[in-house]
């Protein structure tokens, strides 16, 4: 019996792992593989805000910094000294956790909307520095010529390839999550975050503790920055504004804050409803979306992984007459 | 909750099945040499001169029709799409053409995606665009991966830097449209000190950077450089402290409406200096914001702006064509923007004429034999080196006078 | 830095400061009354100013333009807070502001759709001749938004103080329970507070086109410096409010002309947000921050 509880207890990622590896095998189109690259990317960085965001209750609208900072720093440590592309990932990586424990310390005493506007104004200083810093930067020209990523003779610049290279570490990632919150240190975060006080009084250190965070979510999101500019060889300071911190907060949101799958939906609708809405009319994109998920927070105020609760009240509503047979995901669930 | 999620991965298989059917949806048919041969054949043989038949030739655009850029894609989607009905009255090669355009959102992430969706979904024969430097300079490394000819609608000096084999550019490079003005401030108004307000984009920065490479050629001084974001709302304060190291003149490089601002401000605080902008503000919406201060003002620009000034009678005949076409469609003469759309795809149309054939390889080899070809922007002669086409002679100085464009004094 | 340069760069942080300090007024009431953080905020601004240019292009005359906007876009800001806000009050205040991120994308692209991409103008109120200070120029529509945006905060600070309604209100923002067993209509008192708000913002978006001009996407780095002004005079507090504005604006031209190098301006922003780094820090309340820090 040990066999199906390990496959039940694990269903949901297993199944999610099978079907996201298995999907070049049914298409080699690039287009859906590029689609799914940049939900890969996209996925890695909301992964580790759903943390901060979720379990330590800290709003961050400077992720798009963090990602900046993987992303040039690959960009610039490839391009110009020639170094090996992953040990340019993990430098970058260790430069951003680094520059979180730094901002980390004065700023999560900051509460609330404070930390928020903290954490904009750090982002919009390393935009600006993107755009000003032209020696290092090359400015808004960008830089372009990164390499693809390879070991030893696989390339990984070969969509397929880097399809699995990218998922495979997008579920490294999730499985870190999902363990982070299952364990102590998510029970200590989620403590600290319903109850400052109170864990503390429980010997939980919480300014270590969400440094710590931030710092993990900070790495994700530098990992993915190093990712997307191995993939499409380019970055230039127009990836990395205001408005896409903003856009990723709003994905934790509407995924479903706290559920580490939250992260994982969040990141499917929003890459996936635009680019649907584009195919009937291009300008009507963002007016569209902008209402949907206005829409969706009404009805599913706590995101898209609440759509159970949604389906129940229904239910309630229609007198329990058919229960057996409603198990499908609801009207909203599918999108 | 663990059951849930497992109807949330069958979720995410039925929307992801149904996007692969929404893209399928919009795949035309692949265009194949033997096709394109047969359909040719039987349309000489039956259809004679009764207008385009058979499969459409597929052009992709990625424009930015939204977003910070959206005053430059706007007018170029505008002009492509009057632009695909009007061709589709004859046709080429005497099929219709068929131009899917996309939106990049100014973005270069999304330019990505597109231009995936391009080739691999709408099997294009050729692409046009971006309108802006950083989604080119995105979607170039995959275009020349995948040999597909890209015909760049921006204007920073990098997109024909080699490689070059599938790139080409219709829109005159900054480098170009920089010269023309040093060297109207050079020549013309014998000025010695300048100093530049540039807007903080991409196309600002580009043109301010080329400006510090290259005014020392032309004799100028530079003695200030500021800037400003395209939403500022104010710029007195940059153009205070340029009026403290007292320039002779003043170039304001950048897009609406950053330059009539600046414009107004200049106004404000008494400076009296010569503005002179770029071909970012080759558009009617400039001299609207900026009013009287806009008079006066000096800026290079494609001949489009004043199409009396074309001395060709075959180029002036072709634009006088386009900006009746366009100003019947939108309401508005053209923007120097729709100008470079036109140019882009004329240039490809001519390709794939001259080379019977919508094969990219014939295509590369027609585009480097490019000879002669007119636009608004000037006249293009492309090689396998050059893959700009155009000279210093097709740029012209343009200064608004009365509300209007006219050729700037000599 | 001469001090007639001086002045100016005053007279030019004074002008973008003031409008800053409209908008973060508009984000204290909405935040006062519901302790949400409105992304939309910028766009209130620029629906305002381009409302007025379009009513102005009818033929309104241009204080009927300015007052129309004004209440076409307060109108705006209630059936936002009763369509998209209010079916969420009980779902928390994240969701409440992701709302609002939908809603700028929305108002945004709505907007792009209605008036185009180009930015357009609107004509000052009363010509544009300068007017001379010492060696320094200040424009008239200047000394308008200067002088409006003192008339709307001391109508604001009557109506809080003097009036009944004004009182419920601020019983409300100080113990929204309490209140509600006084018997003040907490749900009338947040629709009030999303009118006025936009009401505010859209006055300020009126009186700032005729010197920036206003295009669809303006409202975005509005909304921005806005809320940051909003914290750095302490969020919540309506005179911190118009005073970070202020500050924040003077800031941000200031440090164009004291940073002695060429380009200083591309580093304005950044120096301003370093320095509202540095006071958070500092004073995480903001500067003039009275109620409790820890409000999530």
């Amino acid at each position: 019996m040990a066999a199906p509880a390990f496959l039940r207890r694990h269903l949901a990622f297993l199944a999610f792992s099978i079907f996201i590896l298995s999907a070049p095998l049914f298409t080699g189109n690039i287009y859906y593989l590029s689609i799914l690259a940049f939900m890969a990317t996209r996925l890695m960085i909301t992964l580790g805000l759903n943390l901060l965001m979720g379990q330590a209750g800290q709003i961050s609208l400077g992720h798009a910094a963090f990602a900046g900072i993987g992303a040039y720093g690959s960009a610039i440590m490839t391009t110009r000294w020639n170094m090996d592309p992953w040990l340019a990932m993990l430098l970058s990586a260790a430069f951003a956790a680094a520059i979180a424990g730094l901002i980390g310390v004065p700023t999560l005493k900051l509460k609330g909307h404070y930390l928020a506007m903290a954490t904009l104004g750090f982002g919009e200083i390393v935009h600006i520095l993107l755009v000003q810093l032209k020696w290092l930067t090359n400015g808004t020209d960008g830089i372009g010529g990164i390499p693809s990523l390879a070991i030893g003779s696989i390339d990984f610049g070969e969509p397929q390839m880097f399809h699995w290279l990218v998922w495979g570490v997008v579920l490294i990632m999730l499985r870190i999550s999902l363990n982070l919150v299952d364990s102590r240190v998510g029970r200590s975060l989620r403590a600290l975050h319903r109850a400052e006080v109170a864990a503390m009084s429980l010997g939980v250190n919480t300014s270590f503790r969400k440094v710590q965070v931030l710092m993990v979510s900070a790495v994700f999101a530098s990992i993915a920055g190093s990712f997307y500019v191995h993939y499409v060889h380019y970055v230039s300071p127009v990836s990395y504004t205001l408005t896409f911190s903003v856009i990723l907060v709003t994905t934790v949101v509407i995924g479903g804050l706290g559920n580490v799958w939250g992260a994982v939906w969040g990141s499917v609708l929003m890459m996936l409803l635009p680019e649907y809405l584009k195919r009937y009319n291009q300008d009507y994109t963002l007016l569209v979306f902008g209402v949907m998920l206005i829409l969706i927070m009404i009805f599913l105020p706590g995101g898209l992984v609440s759509f159970k609760t949604l389906v129940a009240k229904m239910r309630e509503r229609l007198g329990g007459a058919r229960t057996a047979s409603a198990t499908g995901p609801g009207p909203t669930g599918g999108s | 909750m663990r059951r849930s999620h497992v109807v949330l991965v069958a979720a995410l298989v039925v929307a992801f099945a149904m996007l692969l059917l929404a893209g399928c949806g919009g795949t035309t048919t692949t265009t194949t040499a033997a096709e394109t041969t047969t359909t040719m054949a039987a349309e000489t043989t039956t259809t004679g001169m009764a207008g385009p038949s058979g499969d459409p030739i597929v052009i992709g655009a990625i424009v930015s029709a939204t977003g910070p850029a959206s005053p430059l894609g706007e007018p170029e989607r505008a002009a492509l799409v009057m632009l695909e009905a009007e061709i589709n009255k004859v046709g080429i090669l005497g099929r219709p053409i068929k131009i899917v355009i996309e939106d990049d959102q100014s973005n270069p992430t999304e330019a990505v995606t597109a231009v995936n969706k391009l080739i691999q979904q709408d099997k294009v024969v050729a692409i046009l665009g971006s309108s802006i430097s950083a989604s080119t300079l995105a979607i170039k490394p995959i275009t020349e991966a995948a040999g597909m000819p890209l015909m760049a609608l921006a204007a920073s000096n990098k997109i024909t830097e080699p490689p070059i084999d599938w790139t080409w550019r219709a829109p005159p490079r900054d480098a170009l449209a920089v010269g023309a003005a040093l060297g109207y401030i050079q020549n013309t108004m014998k000025l010695k000190k300048i100093a530049v307000l540039h807007d903080e984009n991409a196309y600002g920065a580009s043109g301010a950077a080329d400006i510090a490479a290259r005014a020392a050629d032309f004799g100028l001084e530079i003695v200030a450089t500021e800037s400003y974001k395209t939403e500022d709302t104010d710029l007195t304060a940059q153009l205070t402290k340029i009026k403290g190291a007292t320039p002779d003149a003043v170039i304001v490089w950048g897009t609406n409406p950053g330059p009539a601002v600046a414009a107004k401000n200049m106004k404000q605080l008494g400076m009296t200096q010569p503005f002179v902008g770029s071909h970012g503000i080759a558009n009617k919406s400039f001299i609207d914001l900026a009013g009287d201060a806009a008079e006066g003002v000096i800026f290079p620009a494609g001949r489009l702006l004043v199409p009396d000034s074309f001395t060709d009678p075959a180029q002036k005949a072709i634009v006088d064509q386009f900006v009746a076409a366009f100003t019947a469609v939108t309401g508005n003469p053209p923007p120097t923007f729709a100008g470079h759309a036109f140019g882009g795809l004329t240039l490809v149309l001519e390709a794939i004429n001259r080379a019977g054939s919508t094969e990219a390889a014939d295509i590369q080899k027609a585009l480097n034999e490019t000879k002669g070809v007119i636009t608004p922007d000037g006249v293009y002669n492309y090689s396998p080196t050059d893959h700009d086409g155009l000279t210093p002679d097709d740029l012209t100085v343009v200064m608004i006078k009365d509300g209007t464009w006219v050729l700037a004094p000599q | 830095m001469t001090f007639d340069q001086f002045l100016q760069y005053v007279f030019s942080g004074v002008t973008t400061g003031s409008i800053y300090a409209l908008t973060a007024l508009g984000f204290t009431l909405i935040y006062n009354a519901t302790d949400v953080i409105n992304f939309a905020q910028g766009e209130f601004v620029m629906l305002g100013g381009l409302t007025a240019i379009t009513l102005h292009e009818v033929g309104a005359p241009l204080a009927l333009a300015f007052v129309g906007a004004v209440a076409i876009v307060a109108v705006v800001g209630i059936l936002f807070q009763l369509l998209a806000i209010r079916p969420l009050h009980s779902a928390g205040i994240l969701a409440q502001i992701i709302v609002t991120v939908g809603a700028s994308l929305a108002l945004r692209t709505g907007a792009m759709l209605i008036w185009g991409r180009e930015a357009l103008p609107l004509p000052p109120f009363t010509g544009d001749a300068p007017i001379k200070v010492s060696e320094a120029t200040i424009l008239p529509q200047t000394l308008w938004v200067l002088g409006l945006t003192l008339v709307i905060v001391v109508t604001l600070q009557l109506f809080y103080r003097r009036t009944l309604t004004g009182k419920a209100v601020r019983a409300c923002s100080v113990n929204p329970s309490a209140a509600r067993l006084m018997g003040i209509s907490y749900s009338k008192v947040v629709l009030l507070s999303f009118g006025m708000s936009a009401a505010i913002s859209a006055a300020g978006g009126v009186m700032i086109t005729p010197v920036s001009f206003m295009g669809y996407s303006s409202g975005a780095i509005i909304g921005l410096k806005g809320f940051a002004a909003a914290i750095f005079g302490g969020l919540g507090n309506p005179a911190g409010a118009v005073f970070g504005g202020l500050a924040l604006g003077i800031l941000e031209t200031l440090a164009i002309g004291a940073l002695p190098m060429s380009g200083a301006s591309g580093y304005k922003d950044a120096v301003a947000f370093l320095i509202l780094l540095i006071v958070l820090f500092v004073k995480p309340q903001g500067l003039f921050g009275g109620r409790s820090v820890e409000k999530v």
